[in-house]
């Protein structure tokens, strides 16, 4: 049983790296339908940032300097993504959607090729206070980092929510999502719609990038773990925001438990098995359901 | 009547390129007179002045950039034809890679080998491998639409690669790999120098007689029914099922003969190569494969040759960039060093082709010819 928990506590931790994620692409999805492949750079570009500013904010007593350094690393990956959408995706608006995913894969490449100019070939420290230290909860250990995660995605996703059901501009989104040409005729300026989507999409790819590198430190090999929302968004269905929070779980709670069983069940699958389980499962899944499981059906007109 | 289509087809008047007397004459492979001159003439200069004229680093590096267009024209033909957008490119790829590897493996070493060297039989066997392995992933893509479809063969690249690192004995394991395919022709090995012609040269013409066969069977099937069958699915589905075009049938079929392709240069690829890794079939090789179809041409054929030379030469090209540009320096590890600005151009070249000129490489060529088309007169 505690072995059991143990890897709920790891997956759900984990699990939170993922649903940040999951939220940037799905939000970006449902601006312009779109999957960004720029988002692993964002993430790299997230974590990078803020080991760098971590340094020179350390004079402030530990973590609210590392939570300074987060938020001010995650508007720095949202004017990024600001940017980029201008610059380059902008003029893309209105052609096939695979080709501005591609687009977005030929900015990963080049974000990520800069980023890792600056990082080197050592690890870079992110400048947590929790580092790999743990607390004990009845006999189930838990690592620090994980709760820190797990709070704050849970006050992202609420906050995120929140605006998109309360605020004028999380409605004008909304609307957009729903129907670009019928939001334009009602004034909704489906340019802000976009660059918001990515500006919101940069800096949720930045805090999971920096939670990730929590811990172990950031190394070239960081952004591989923005890959695996990629099965938690198409679990949950690509154009659902809770969806994505679920999926995100659901593929950080597989993980974690494929992790501690698979060994003693089914050793013939491998070592590290757990890394691909996540994909499995999204196979399995769109067997059954093609459009995720909260994903909405297109309507084919003809 | 195929009497006189076929005369009237051949008077074909000089200077006047674009004068069609028939459909036959329209519809034919080689349709206009510069057309036929064009392509006998770069035929000619590919197999004589290229093997004997160049020196033999480069002649791997085209033999090279030949085996991967045919991978690049398979993609194209699922991609580009029929729509299905694939980043699992790389998976086929591995799978027809160790197939031939295995079949032409010698026997009783550390990895698995039948020892059948002979290599249209490891090369068949390479493609048919690869393409039941598309047969049977294809049904996945006739429930699935646009980018659900990329993000699941993106999965297959996942665990393809999984698989090959666990399966030790086929594939030698990460980071050691095993001796690919081994080219041998009537008991002539390709790849060592023999008397006449060194091993470069040999594994060059190889390719390039290949390539030839592939892309002329290529042009034949998309001008075909097929083809056709493939552009309604690619262009409207309903409307394409509405008339009579069996959706699932064509797309099972593309995949198919995409991931024929894929296998046979998969083999054929690290047969050039000499030496196959699982680590190399990862997203990466992918992109690759889908940048040489987007730079060179979604949906054309020499499109698809041009970005598959284009890109294989890219990392060279960028090598000698140092001595034109003393700037840049020819330090691997240094940060603007040519290892990296290759990677840099990669990316940039994928964004600024698809915003000015979506046609690739065959629309710039395009351009030219139409420029020239209309001189004097430029509107």
């Amino acid at each position: 049983m505690t072995t059991f928990l143990q890897a709920v506590a790891g997956g759900l931790g984990q699990g939170s790296v993922y649903a940040l994620l999951a939220l940037g692409f799905v939000i970006i999805y449902k601006s312009m339908r779109v999957v960004s492949f720029a988002q692993p750079a964002f993430m790299l570009a997230g974590a990078l940032a803020v080991s760098f500013l971590a340094e020179p904010l350390l004079g402030i007593p530990s973590p609210w300097g590392f939570f300074l350094a987060l938020v001010l690393g995650a508007i720095g990956v949202a004017l990024l993504g600001l940017g980029i959408e201008r610059t380059v995706i902008r003029p893309m608006v209105g052609k096939p959607v695979f080709v501005i995913a591609i687009i977005t894969l030929g900015i990963d490449i080049v974000v990520r090729l800069v980023a890792n100019i600056f990082i080197g070939l050592d690890v870079r420290p992110v400048g947590d206070p929790w580092g790999l230290s743990s607390i004990t909860i009845g006999s189930v250990q838990v690592q620090e980092r994980h709760i820190v995660m797990l709070v704050t995605t849970v006050l992202l996703v609420v906050v995120l929510f929140s605006f998109f059901k309360y605020s004028r501009l999380g409605l004008a989104m909304r609307a957009a999502s729903f129907n670009q040409e019928t939001a334009l005729a009602q004034g909704i300026s489906v340019g802000t719609v976009f660059a918001t989507s990515w500006a919101m999409a940069g800096a949720l790819a930045a805090v999971a990038g920096t939670f990730q590198a929590t811990g172990a430190g950031i190394d070239q090999n960081l952004w591989i773990i923005a890959l695996k929302a990629l099965p938690a968004i198409i679990l949950g269905g690509l154009d659902s925001l809770g969806g994505a929070v679920i999926g995100g779980f659901t593929v950080g709670l597989v993980e974690s438990l494929v992790a501690t069983y698979q060994g003693d069940f089914a050793p013939w699958l491998g070592q590290n098995f757990s890394v691909v389980s996540a994909y499995v499962v999204m196979l399995l899944v769109l067997l059954v359901r093609p459009y995720g499981l909260f994903g909405t059906k297109e309507v084919e007109r003809v | 009547m195929t009497d006189q289509r076929s005369t009237k087809a051949s008077r074909q008047l000089w200077g006047r390129p674009e004068l069609y007397t028939s459909y036959g004459q329209n519809l034919r492979m080689l349709n206009t007179r510069p057309k036929q001159l064009a392509v006998v003439a770069m035929v000619l200069l590919a197999a004589t002045y290229v093997p004997f004229g160049l020196p033999d680093e480069w002649l791997h590096l085209f033999a090279t950039g030949l085996a991967a267009a045919i991978g690049a024209i398979g993609l194209n033909i699922v991609t580009g034809y029929a729509g299905q957008v694939s980043l699992g490119h790389a998976f086929f790829l591995a799978i027809g890679a160790y197939t031939a590897s295995a079949l032409s493996g010698e026997p009783g070493r550390r990895t698995i080998g039948f020892g059948i060297t002979f290599l249209p039989v490891w090369l068949l066997a390479a493609g048919l491998v690869a393409g039941i392995a598309g047969v049977i992933v294809a049904p996945l893509a006739t429930r699935l639409r646009g980018l659900y479809l990329a993000i699941v063969t993106l999965g297959l690249v996942f665990l393809g690669l999984h698989i090959f690192k666990e399966w030790k004995s086929l594939t030698g394991g990460p980071g050691v790999g095993r001796q690919g395919p081994v080219p041998e022709l009537f008991g002539q090995r390709l790849d060592r120098s023999g008397d006449l012609l060194t091993g470069d040269q040999k594994m060059y013409l190889l390719t390039l007689v290949l390539l030839i066969i592939f892309a002329v069977f290529a042009r034949n099937l998309v001008r075909s029914k097929v083809g056709r069958a493939f552009a309604a699915v690619r262009d409207r589905d309903i409307a394409a099922d509405v008339i009579g075009v069996s959706v699932t049938r064509y797309k099972v079929l593309a995949f198919g003969i995409s991931s024929f392709y894929a296998g046979c240069a998969g083999a054929l690829l690290y047969a050039v190569l000499g030496r196959v890794e699982p680590d190399s079939f990862n997203l990466l090789l992918s992109i690759q494969f889908v940048a040489m179809v987007l730079i060179g041409g979604a949906g054309t054929i020499s499109g698809s040759i041009m970005g598959a030379l284009f890109i294989t030469m890219l990392p060279r090209l960028t090598q000698e960039l140092p001595t034109v540009l003393p700037f840049i320096s020819s330090d691997v590890t240094a940060p603007l060093g040519a290892a990296n600005l290759a990677i840099i151009f990669y990316g940039l070249m994928i964004i600024l082709f698809l915003i000015f000129e979506p046609r690739g490489l065959f629309g710039i060529w395009i351009r030219v010819r139409n420029y020239f088309k209309a001189w004097p007169f430029s509107y």
